[in-house]
C-alpha cells in the first residue's frame, strides 16, 4: 500500500472529476447553468443554491494581479481584495468569467467600495450586512437582506424559490459541511494524520468540485483513507511537533507559505481555523425551523472580524484550542486588513487568560519575499513553545 | 570539550567558542557569501585559540544566514539565541532590546531565560543599524563618532523614519542651516523612538538588556532608558549576545 505522502502527492487537483474551471465551463455551456460569484462566506449558499445556479468563491489568493488592481484602487488596500478586482478587471479568473452576477456584503470597508467598481465589470448584487450579532433588530435586517437576494434571484433567473427548495438545499450544504467536518477533525488526533498543507488542499478541491455529490463522495473516501493508513501506522508527524492553529484573514494560494514556513521548521498545523478553513462549515444550518431565519441565524453569526464585538471568534477559538490540543496559535493577518489587525491584541490576551495559549501575529501578503523572515519569526514561536 | 556558537547577521558574522567560559570571541563582515564567512569564523576560532577541529563537540548556528551553513549540528533562530545568551550574560535579564543591521526586535523571557513572547520590527529598515549608518555617513560623520559628537546635544525633529526618505530630510536640514550635531542627535532620537515603540507591545519588565552592534553607543542606551523611564544596561559581549546564546545551546545538545 502507498504512503500518506504518496497518497497526497497523486491527488491532484487537474485530473479530478467534476473540479476545476473546466468543470464549470461544462456547466455553463453544456447544461447551461447559471453562475453566482461569491466572495465572503456571509454570502447564503444554499439560497443560490435554491435558485438552481451554482455559487462560486471568487476571492482571490495570487499576486499576480494586484498591479492591475492598483490601477484603480490604492495600494495600502489588503491584497485580497486588489487581488480580486485584478482578476475581475484583467478577465483572468475563470470562474469570474462566467459569474453572471456577484453576491457581495458590507463586511470590511475595502470589499465593500471595492464593490462599486466590480459592479461596472459584472452586476453585483450587495447584502447589507449588520457589523453586530447580538441584537434583534440584526436579525430581522439580515433576514431582510436574505430574502431581497432571495427575490433577485428569482427576478434575475425567472424562476420561484419555494421553501421546500430551500429546506433541500439546507439538507445538502449540511451534508457537505459535515463531510468535510469528518475530514478536518482528523486533524484533533494526536499525532495529527495530516499536514495543514493537506487540509487546505482537500478542502479547497471540495469547494472548487460543483457537483456536490462527487465532492462528498470524495472527501468520505479521503477521510476513511487517511483514516485507515494512519491506523495502520502511517505516522508522519512526531508526537513532539507542537500543535498549531492558524488563524486570521483567509488563506489561499499565495499565503501556502505561512503553512510551510510552520511545517518546515518542525510545527504541525492541526487546525485551520479562518474562512478557507473551518470557519464555514463548524456550525450547521439548523433543519428545524424556518428555511429563511436557519439561514439568516447561521450566516449572521459567523465569527468574522467585521463583526462589533465578536465575541464569537473568542469562542470558537477557545474551544477549538482544547479540542485539538493546540500549542500555539498563528494569527495571519493580510496587511492593511484593519479589522483583524485591531483584533489581534485581543485575541492574544483572551487565549492568555482562557488557556495561557502562545500567540503570535503574522503580517502578510500576497508576495512570497518576506518568507525568510516569516520562516524566522515562525521558527522563534515554535522553539518558544 | 569545547563548543562553537556562530551568529550570522545582515552585516557581521560573530562567532563565539566556549567551555564553561566564554573562551574566544571573533567577529567578521558578513559580505555576500554567509556560507563562507561562517566557514571562515569557524576555522579562526580555532586557529585563534589553538584547538583542532576533533575537540569541538557541537556547533549551533543563528542570524539571518543561518540556512546558508552546512556544518551546524542545529541550527537555532537569533530569537532564541539571544535570549539564551541575553540570560546568560545576566540572569536577571528579563527583557531583551537588539537592534541589529536590518532589523530589531525585543525579547521578554521568564525567570528560567525562557523566551516568554517576542516581537520584531517591520520589513523596512526603519531605526536599524542600517538607518543610522546611512544618515549619520550622509551628514558626514561615522559610527564610531556619534557618542562624541552628540554629548549634550539636543535633537532636531527628524520625521522620516524611511532610510530613502530620512537622508533627504536631512540634506534639507543641514541646508536650513542646522549643524550636524543635531541632527546626528535627532537620528539618534528617532532610533530611540522607534525601540520604545517596540519596547511598548510587550510587557517591560526589568532587567532590560542591549544587545547586538549598536549596544555598544551610551547615547543611544541613554536615549532609550529616558524615553521607557527603565534602566537599560548593556554588557562588552552585547554584540556577541547570539553567538553566545548558540554557544550555550551547542552545549546544552
Ligand atoms: S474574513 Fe470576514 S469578510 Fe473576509 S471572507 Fe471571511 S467572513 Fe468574509
Ligand atoms: S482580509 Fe480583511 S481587509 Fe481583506 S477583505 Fe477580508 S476583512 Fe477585508
Amino acid at each position: 500500500m502507498n504512503s500518506l505522502n504518496d497518497f497526497f502527492e497523486n491527488l491532484d487537483p487537474e485530473t479530478l472529476d467534476g473540479h476545476g474551471p473546466v468543470a464549470m465551463k461544462d456547466l455553463v455551456e453544456e447544461d447551461n447553468k447559471n453562475v453566482v460569484g461569491t466572495y465572503c462566506v456571509f454570502t447564503p449558499y444554499e439560497v443560490i443554491r435554491a435558485a438552481d445556479a451554482i455559487p462560486v468563491t471568487l476571492c482571490s489568493t495570487s499576486d499576480a494581479t494586484i498591479e492591475d488592481g492598483e490601477e484603480d484602487l490604492p495600494r495600502n488596500l489588503c491584497p485580497l481584495i486588489k487581488s480580486s478586482y485584478g482578476f475581475a478587471i484583467t478577465d483572468k479568473c475563470p470562474y469570474f468569467h462566467f459569474a453572471d452576477i456577484i453576491v457581495g456584503e458590507t463586511t470590511c470597508d475595502g470589499k465593500k467600495k471595492m464593490y462599486e467598481y466590480l459592479d461596472d465589470v459584472t452586476p453585483v448584487h450587495v447584502m447589507n450586512l449588520p457589523q453586530s450579532n447580538d441584537r434583534d433588530i440584526d436579525f430581522e435586517i439580515w433576514k431582510d437582506e436574505v430574502v431581497l437576494l432571495k427575490e433577485k434571484l428569482e427576478a434575475k433567473y425567472d424562476t420561484e424559490i419555494t421553501k421546500e427548495r430551500l429546506k433541500e438545499e439546507i439538507e445538502n450544504k449540511n451534508k457537505e459541511r459535515q463531510a468535510i467536518k469528518n475530514f478536518y477533525e482528523l486533524g484533533k488526533l494526536n499525532p495529527s494524520p495530516l499536514y495543514g498543507t493537506e487540509i487546505f488542499k482537500v478542502i479547497n478541491i471540495t469547494n472548487y468540485t460543483f457537483d456536490k455529490e462527487i465532492a462528498i463522495d470524495r472527501i468520505n473516501e479521503i477521510s476513511e483513507e487517511v483514516l485507515e493508513r494512519y491506523n495502520n501506522g502511517d505516522k508522519r508527524i512526531s508526537e513532539d511537533a507542537p500543535r498549531i492553529l492558524i488563524t486570521g484573514c483567509p488563506m489561499g494560494q499565495a499565503t501556502e507559505k505561512v503553512i510551510k514556513a510552520i511545517e518546515d521548521n518542525g510545527g504541525s498545523v492541526v487546525c485551520l481555523e479562518s474562512c478557507t478553513g473551518l470557519k464555514p462549515n463548524d456550525q450547521l444550518v439548523n433543519e428545524d425551523i424556518d428555511p429563511i431565519e436557519a439561514i439568516t441565524e447561521k450566516y449572521l453569526n459567523t465569527p468574522c472580524s467585521c463583526m462589533s464585538p465578536n465575541d464569537n471568534r473568542v469562542e470558537l477559538l477557545n474551544r477549538l484550542v482544547e479540542e485539538y490540543q493546540v500549542d500555539g496559535v498563528v494569527d495571519m493577518i493580510l496587511q492593511a486588513c484593519h479589522t483583524y489587525n485591531v483584533e489581534s491584541h485581543r485575541i492574544k490576551e483572551e487565549l492568555k487568560e482562557a488557556s495561557n495559549t502562545p500567540y503570535i501575529n503574522i503580517e502578510t501578503d500576497y508576495s512570497q519575499s518576506d518568507v525568510g523572515q516569516l520562516e524566522t519569526r515562525l521558527t522563534a514561536f515554535l522553539e518558544m513553545l | 570539550m569545547y563548543y562553537i556558537g556562530i551568529d550570522i547577521g545582515s552585516t557581521g558574522a560573530k562567532g563565539v567558542l566556549y567551555k564553561d567560559d566564554i573562551i574566544c570571541r571573533e567577529i567578521m563582515p558578513t559580505g555576500w557569501k554567509p556560507k563562507e564567512t561562517g566557514r571562515n569564523l569557524y576555522y579562526k576560532l580555532l586557529n585563534d585559540s589553538n584547538i583542532s577541529e576533533k575537540d569541538i563537540e557541537n556547533v549551533v548556528v543563528t542570524g539571518y544566514g543561518r540556512v546558508a551553513v552546512d556544518f551546524a549540528d542545529k541550527v537555532v533562530t537569533e530569537i532564541t539565541c539571544h535570549a539564551k545568551g541575553g540570560y546568560y550574560l545576566n540572569n536577571s535579564v528579563r527583557t531583551i532590546i537588539d537592534i541589529g543591521g536590518q532589523d530589531s526586535k525585543v525579547i521578554s523571557l521568564d525567570s528560567n531565560g525562557q523566551v516568554k513572547d517576542f516581537i520584531m520590527n517591520d520589513k523596512c529598515a526603519a531605526g536599524t543599524g542600517k538607518f543610522l549608518e546611512v544618515t549619520i555617513n550622509s551628514l558626514g560623520a561615522s559610527l564610531d563618532e556619534i557618542d562624541e559628537i552628540t554629548e549634550g546635544v539636543e535633537p532636531v525633529k527628524i520625521n522620516s523614519m524611511c532610510t530613502v526618505f530620512a537622508e533627504s530630510e536631512i540634506i534639507s536640514l543641514i541646508s536650513a542651516g542646522k549643524n550636524k550635531e543635531e541632527v546626528a542627535m535627532g537620528v539618534i532620537n528617532a532610533i530611540a523612538e522607534q525601540g520604545k515603540n517596540l519596547l511598548k507591545k510587550i510587557k517591560v519588565k526589568d532587567i532590560v538588556l542591549f544587545t547586538g552592534g549598536l549596544a555598544k553607543s551610551s547615547v543611544i542606551k541613554d536615549t532609550l532608558s529616558k524615553k521607557i523611564n527603565e534602566n537599560i544596561i548593556t554588557s562588552r559581549d552585547s554584540l556577541y549576545a547570539g553567538a553566545i546564546g548558540a554557544a550555550v545551546i551547542a552545549s546544552e545538545l
